[in-house]
């Protein structure tokens, strides 16, 4: 009796023994990777692909705070010049190289002087990293920089292996070595890019998928049929036509958050402007005012975005409440048009040739029509987009932004009168102070008051104007759990397990 | 006949350079600047200025081109400026899977169109004629993406008997190529199979009413005997050079058909390439295509003569 007792017992526990069969997450994203290099790549799938592959020096918590990953500790100087971080030990990268203060320092000034490096202008607070100890290193700062902790939870904070870098310079892309949880295996250029687990990573207890393989899809329609067809396991990016649909599908499960960039629009304000909208800023604020943000975004996100006015969401700390989403207001918006001179005014609009884009800017062209605007709109290629605004020859333009973790990421570089992506060719000296100031404050509530002080300025100027800001929407079968939804869009694979 | 292809080679050079200086030109009309597009969200300054002269896009446009040219002659056709790979390389990954989309394809375009065609010819104006019109109708007037997309919805989804999209190289696993090829290959290969059908239809109705046909059945032959033998064998002549002519309608449906099953193959990397504005690819690509083309009617003119004794005598 006990021997029969025994015995399935036994053969249960030798079963659990056994390893489970390999847990596999197929990924489909909404483009393909560029080059597999974090000092050199650019596309946001690209980090996606990287939060399994390259651990990061720090990353974010999903309330955006700063957490430990590859540094365990920090601190700032008094003057804010010096940053001063402690190493994990005992973490390799894939190709058994140590990882330590020295592959820092390597990799740091690896994305700092590489040719092909495009983490120059993120780093550029940075005058030197040096090592002050074997797990200890030292940022020294040309001015204070808080920005620079954001800056490495990115990838200028992501660390791959030195002995790999060095032998493959800039084609290190090929065949990325990095010490995050996942090894590169395989790429094929459109088709997919696959890893496996890295059995020594330092957090390998709460890594439950053996192997993860990423499939650019880019037409939405087909992402989600694969996944209900059950070619994917999650999906990035669903279209918010489809969100209804998934939400219904007991087969699979739904996951959002409000992103941290913002959909906007552009006024021309610089010297090229010949139009009214660039000239007058009452006419920017009378366009601002007969935009319907609410019904706007619900009509063309179906809910899943949230009306905006500024750069930060509503729900973001940094949000200025003093300026709340404003209503609707055509008698006002219609008033200000009077004031400035004008009974109609003709705008012409650039906008990506995307049906979402268009859609929106449909509305917003129809709403403004009632408070005196002769929209037309001028669907265009998003290169040739890129190439005009940034040349400064558009009158209104419509453009996004992904968004970063710090404000700074959000407004500095598009307000300030030199920044790179300064389209709307904006140039206020007083603006100009209180971002840099914002950007070397290191306590929160003074830089909350220079974005505040600044944000005042801006409403009124309206070089731009913000209408909302979309979630990151990811679709997955039931059988995966554990996803927590970060408001960066990254999909972090930690603690996330897929059932047999 | 080795002088003919000769021949044909030769005149196939200046061909493919008024090709090249086309698409370059034409490229460079484009709004747009590459760099910008690759320089990412945050456009900074100093990469753009870096990438520009890594890829000599300061210099003058003639002055591009025949660096260009010059490269290529010596089997070099450029980097990408998206993924730093060597064009060459990328050609040579995607050649191999447009191929057997393409090869699939002209199976399914063959299997079908001509057996039709030459049904609705021998059975003019009957039910089986008008119903092989209006398959053949349909297969030219459904878009391939509206096809694809259905297809995938009732195929994949509803029934789950084909993978959705994606792509499995043939050698790891033939199943699983063939199975995933499947669908994109019907789609492609359908309207091909319309034309098809169409040509053969009408080739062999002129050939059906021709003299010696007659004189075929008076002497007795099965009706079989004189369909395929005397009368297929003669109509042939215009589908093979209607089937180089659809090697390049081909290649363009490729173009729509890979994006919706998202296969990597040539279509999709042209059209990524055009949209990130990366020269070299497309540059790469559209020589490619037109050096197959050539072949392709050259191969297409060798039948001719191997098909048709009169042209034999003519060389």
């Amino acid at each position: 009796m006990k021997i029969a007792k025994f015995l399935p017992a036994l053969m249960a526990g030798a079963l659990l023994a056994l390893p489970a069969t390999a847990a596999e997450l197929k990924i489909g994203l909404q483009d393909d990777a560029d080059v597999l290099d974090p000092a050199q790549s650019q596309t946001f799938v690209g980090r996606i692909v990287y939060t399994a592959l390259c651990d990061k020096l720090v990353d974010l918590s999903p309330d955006l705070k700063i957490v430990p990953q590859l540094a365990t500790e920090w601190a700032w100087s008094d003057d804010g010049k010096v940053l001063t971080m402690k190493l994990r030990e005992g973490v390799k990268f894939h190709d058994g190289t140590p990882f330590n203060a020295d592959a820092v320092v390597y990799d740091v000034t690896r994305s700092m002087t590489l040719p092909e490096s495009k983490r120059k202008s993120e780093l550029k607070s940075v005058e030197k990293v040096e090592a002050s100890g074997e797990y200890e290193v030292k940022f020294t700062l040309k001015s204070p920089d808080v920005t620079l902790l954001a800056t490495l939870s990115d990838r200028a904070g992501m660390m791959i292996s030195p002995t790999a870098a060095k032998a493959e310079g800039a084609n290190f892309g090929n065949k990325p070595v990095c010490s995050g949880p996942f090894k590169f295996v395989e790429r094929v250029q459109q088709d997919r890019i696959v890893l496996e687990k890295f059995q020594d990573y330092w957090n390998k207890d709460n890594i439950f998928i053996d192997k993860v393989t990423y499939l650019p899809i880019p037409d939405t329609t087909v992402r989600l049929a694969n996944l209900r067809a059950g070619d994917l396991d999650m999906i990035e990016r669903l279209a918010a036509s489809d969100a209804a649909a998934v939400k219904a599908d007991a087969n699979l499960s739904y996951e959002s958050v409000v992103n941290l960039g913002w959909l906007a629009i552009y006024f021309n304000v610089g010297d090229k402007a010949t139009s009214p909208m660039g000239k007058d800023k009452r006419l920017r604020q009378a366009f601002s005012l007969a935009i319907d943000r609410e019904a706007a975004n619900q009509i063309v996100y179906e809910g899943t975005s949230v009306a905006g006015n500024q750069p930060f969401s509503p729900q973001s700390p940094w949000f200025d409440k003093n300026f709340p989403v404003p209503a609707r207001d055509v008698e006002k918006a219609r008033a200000l048009v009077k004031e400035a001179g004008f009974d109609r005014v003709p705008v012409e609009m650039m906008v990506t040739n995307n049906p979402v884009a268009m859609q929106m800017m449909q509305i917003v062209q129809s709403m403004v029509a009632e408070a005196g605007f002769d929209v037309s709109l001028k669907a265009t290629e998003f290169t040739t987009l890129l190439d005009e605004m940034t040349a400064g020859n558009y009158q209104v333009a419509r453009s996004d932004w992904s968004g970063r973790a710090d404000p700074d990421g959000n407004i500095h570089q598009f307000l300030t009168c030199k920044a790179a992506l300064n389209d709307a060719k904006y140039c206020n000296p007083d603006v100009d102070k209180l971002l840099n100031e914002a950007r070397e404050a290191p306590d929160e509530a003074v830089r909350k008051q220079k974005y505040d002080a600044a944000m005042a300025i801006i409403q009124d100027d309206m070089p731009m104007t913000w209408i909302g800001h979309q979630s990151w929407i990811w679709a997955m079968s039931k059988k995966v759990t554990g996803f927590i939804p970060y408001p960066d869009g990254m999909i972090r694979l930690a603690g996330v397990k897929k059932a047999d | 006949m080795y002088s003919y292809i000769g021949k044909r080679v030769l005149v196939a050079i200046p061909t493919l350079l008024i090709i090249s200086i086309f698409v370059f030109s034409l490229q460079k009309l484009l709004p747009g600047d590459p760099v910008l597009a690759l320089a990412g969200e945050d456009r900074d300054p100093q990469t753009i200025e870096y990438l520009r002269e890594k890829y000599h896009l300061n210099d003058p446009v003639p002055v591009q081109y025949i660096r260009w040219v010059g490269s290529a002659l010596q089997g070099d056709l450029g980097i990408s400026l998206k993924t730093n790979q060597p064009v060459l390389k990328l050609i040579g990954d995607k050649l191999p899977v447009t191929i057997q989309l393409a090869v699939m394809s002209i199976i399914f375009a063959f299997v079908i169109g001509i057996p039709m065609g030459i049904l609705a010819a021998v059975k003019k104006n009957t039910a089986l004629d008008y119903i092989a019109n209006v398959v053949a109708l349909s297969g030219l007037s459904i878009p391939n993406f509206w096809l694809g997309i259905m297809l995938i919805l009732l195929v994949s989804v509803k029934l789950g008997w084909l993978p959705a999209s994606g792509y499995q190289p043939f050698f790891d696993d033939p199943l699983r190529s063939i199975q995933t090829m499947l669908m994109p290959a019907f789609v492609l290969g359908n309207a091909l199979a319309a034309t098809l059908m169409r040509h053969t239809r009408s080739a062999m109705l002129s050939v059906l009413s021709a003299d010696y046909i007659r004189t075929a059945r008076a002497k007795g032959l099965s009706e079989w005997a004189v369909v395929l033998e005397h009368s297929f064998r003669n109509a042939v002549l215009p589908i093979v050079t209607l089937s180089a002519l659809l090697f390049g309608e081909l290649l363009a449906g490729a173009v729509l058909t890979e994006q919706i099953f998202t296969i990597p193959g040539f279509g999709k990397l042209i059209v990524d390439a055009v949209f990130t504005r990366d020269y070299a690819v497309v540059q790469g690509v559209v020589l490619c295509t037109a050096v197959g083309f050539i072949v392709m009617n050259l191969i297409a003119d060798v039948f001719y003569v191997l098909l048709n004794p009169r042209m034999r005598a003519a060389l």
